[in-house]
């Protein structure tokens, strides 16, 4: 199989890679929000106690 | 008590101390990634290359591979969340608590997954995007369930009462899991009947159903990996006053 005809998924291209764009991009958000949300714990804790 | 041997009460009291758990969580994790990621691309491999194009659908039966694990995990998680929320209730186990309210943004994660790569599917072969039929409306139930766990955890100051409230409100959602589950056999809907789950023999080739296997597999670790990044900040925030997250924030100073 090419790598087009891989990619074009035989005419359904946009739905095939919506459904797997959209949930990759879901399923990294709820790994980067608790990043985020630890570094703020941190620096709003260091904050508080000065 | 007295017929469980104490080790095995030892055990569960250590497991469940939130400093332990936390320590515990991050040794685990390089592991469960490393899993994960192995999973997922023998999942994608098999599922959007190797299996071949369905007869009648082409390929946008591909989208299977997630729309059905994702559906699997919302059921799966909101089961996990209500237990866990029960056993808050009962025992008072804040950890309990906690794995709770943590599960509730990953489980509308993987329920909007499966209304909205179900919703791509039903497109090109259905002709309409949403129906309301008993399958999608009681999925789009649970969704507003889980939305509505996450609100009203938001809304109550006291996060104590706050997980009792939303335990309670778990535990009287737990009557649409079965609803979802049979919606297809009780009613006349448009969305297919159960293809793998029955009992007799799948009818799905096993070309087709290794990668999604592999790929329910795949959400499962991806949960446990969400769950414990959700779990460990919820548990910093709810222990900031005690002496191991002041002596780790102490730590982060330097």
């Amino acid at each position: 199989m090419s790598l087009e005809a891989f990619f074009a998924m035989g005419g359904y291209a946009f739905y095939v890679w919506t459904s797997y764009g959209v949930t990759l991009c879901v399923l990294l958000a709820n790994i980067i929000i608790p990043i985020v949300q630890r570094k703020q714990f941190f620096r709003q804790s260091l904050k508080r106690k000065r | 008590m007295f017929l469980v041997p104490d080790i095995v009460v030892r055990f569960f009291h250590r497991m469940a101390s939130p400093p332990h758990y936390y320590a515990l969580t991050q040794r685990l994790m390089p592991w469960l990634v490393t899993v994960f990621v192995l999973l997922t691309l023998a999942g994608l491999y098999g599922g959007l290359y190797l299996a071949p194009a369905d007869y009648q659908q082409g390929d946008s039966y591909r989208i299977i591979y997630i729309h059905v694990p994702a559906a699997w995990m919302s059921l799966f998680i909101y089961m996990v969340m209500a237990i866990a929320g029960a056993i808050g209730l009962i025992w008072r186990i804040k950890l309990a608590e906690v794995v709770a309210i943590s599960s509730a943004p990953i489980g509308a994660s993987f329920t909007f997954i499966a209304l909205f790569t179900g919703s791509l599917w039903g497109k090109p072969m259905w002709g309409t995007w949403w129906v309301w039929d008993a399958r999608l409306t009681s999925e789009l139930i649970l969704l507003f369930l889980y939305l509505g766990v996450i609100g009203l955890y938001g809304a109550i100051d006291d996060k104590k009462i706050a997980s009792k409230a939303v335990a309670i409100l778990a535990l009287v959602g737990v009557v649409n899991i079965p609803i979802i589950h049979y919606s297809v056999e009780w009613w006349n809907t448009l969305h297919q009947g159960p293809t793998v789950t029955k009992m007799d023999k799948p009818s799905i080739h096993v070309s087709m159903l290794i990668p999604l296997l592999l790929m329910a597999l795949s959400f499962k670790s991806y949960y446990l990996i969400a769950l414990m990044q959700r779990s460990r900040i919820e548990l910093l925030k709810r222990e900031r006053n005690s002496q191991w997250v002041k002596t780790m924030i102490l730590e982060a100073d330097k």
